[in-house]
């Protein structure tokens, strides 16, 4: 008897959640928290149908870039233990069905975003898929060790075109979320690319490790968390900050700065001592960073209504 | 060999079929929803050119 998944002449067919695997799931849910953090911090109130449908369009626009990345990426994909099981290397979907995703998926994600919210909205959402599919992926990050830097840009505009969809405009705010983004971005991947230390060699992909060496990583860690800090912090101080939010923010980044400054002190004997335990944990401290963050940026403007949130 | 109304293959790729037509079908619903949430909260006093003022007048 045959698998339920293969066809009769043996080849394995894909599944609904094969081609949902290709839209990056997990990277997809970043997506959708900041940029409804991003509308609902916004001093505009969104009618609830509009909200959440220009939400899961910004998500399948997330999602349509996610594919076009892995359809090329593919070679790379299948060489890195990290991504070897990703849909294209381990069989399941054809690049050809992948490339046919993404373009569709792009194209409909931007023209019904541009019909739900703003046009200014839908071509921030185009802008962002170009970045991440055609500038990061097919360019960037196979020639410069700057890679994640400039390419965490893609990442970081969610916020941004969730406040356009609320305001539809631009603002110091949603700059300002994109900039925490931004800046957390680098010392997340160089953490994971510390403790993934043969995929990206593997497969001559310049990280900063490759480049540069691992020393130069961690100290590239510290730099970047210190700037890092310094903005977080003073996002508290801004409108859509608060005592809540500057709590969080003072916490969280002592713990960041604390593990950062604990990378940097290490060297590559301590770390393959305990398995790169202090970079494991620095670089699950960086979800919880982001995620809390935001959502001290939601309390904030949830609670502004009931005379709680902000500093008025 | 017979042919038969169902093959195999098409009870195979029967959960695939209907995920399809369960998005499909949200799809539609959603973009009924946004037509009648534009239609309806719009005010057509902003909007410029005559013809929503041709009809009133009438």
């Amino acid at each position: 008897m045959s698998d339920v998944t293969t066809t009769p002449s043996g080849e394995y067919e894909a599944q609904l959640g094969d081609y949902f695997a290709l839209l990056k799931p997990r990277v997809m849910q970043l997506v959708v928290f900041t940029a409804l953090v991003g509308m609902l911090a916004a001093p505009v109130s969104v009618h609830p149908v509009v909200a959440f449908a220009s939400i899961l369009f910004v998500a399948v626009g997330a999602g349509a870039s996610g594919a076009l990345n892995m359809w090329w990426d593919a070679d790379i994909d299948a060489i890195m233990r990290r991504t070897a099981s990703r849909p294209i290397p381990s069989g399941r979907v054809q690049p050809s069905e992948a490339l046919a995703i993404g373009v569709a998926l792009s194209g409909l994600s931007v023209m019904m975003l541009g019909l739900a919210a703003n046009l200014l909205a839908a071509g921030m959402l185009l802008f962002t898929i170009l970045f991440y599919a055609v500038f990061y992926s097919m360019w960037l990050k196979r020639v410069t060790p700057q890679n994640i830097v400039i390419g965490g840009a893609a990442g970081a505009f969610p916020p941004v075109i969730g406040w356009i969809i609320a305001t539809g405009s631009f603002s110091v705010e949603a700059w300002l979320m994109f900039a925490l983004i931004f800046m957390w971005t680098p010392p997340h991947f160089w953490a994971l690319a510390l403790f993934m230390r043969n995929d990206y060699d593997d497969a001559k992909v310049p990280m900063l490790t490759v480049t540069h060496g691992r020393p130069s990583t961690r100290r590239h860690i510290l730099a970047y968390t210190v700037l890092l800090v310094v903005l977080a912090i003073g996002t508290g101080f801004t409108s859509i900050g608060g005592p809540i939010y500057l709590t969080a923010a003072v916490i969280l980044n002592a713990l960041f700065l604390l593990g950062a400054y604990r990378i940097w002190r290490r060297d590559e004997v301590d770390s393959e001592a305990d398995n790169f335990l202090v970079e494991r944990k620095f670089f699950k401290l960086s979800l919880w960073y982001l995620f809390l963050h935001f959502g001290a940026i939601l309390a904030e403007a949830t609670l502004r209504p009931y005379g709680f949130g902000g500093w008025s | 060999m017979s042919i038969r109304a169902e093959h195999e293959i098409h009870t195979r790729r029967r959960g695939r079929n209907l995920g399809i037509g369960l998005m499909l079908g949200g799809f539609v619903i959603l973009v009924m929803a946004l037509t009648y949430v534009k239609i309806t909260t719009i005010d057509f006093n902003d909007l410029k050119g005559g013809a929503i003022q041709t009809q009133e007048s009438n």
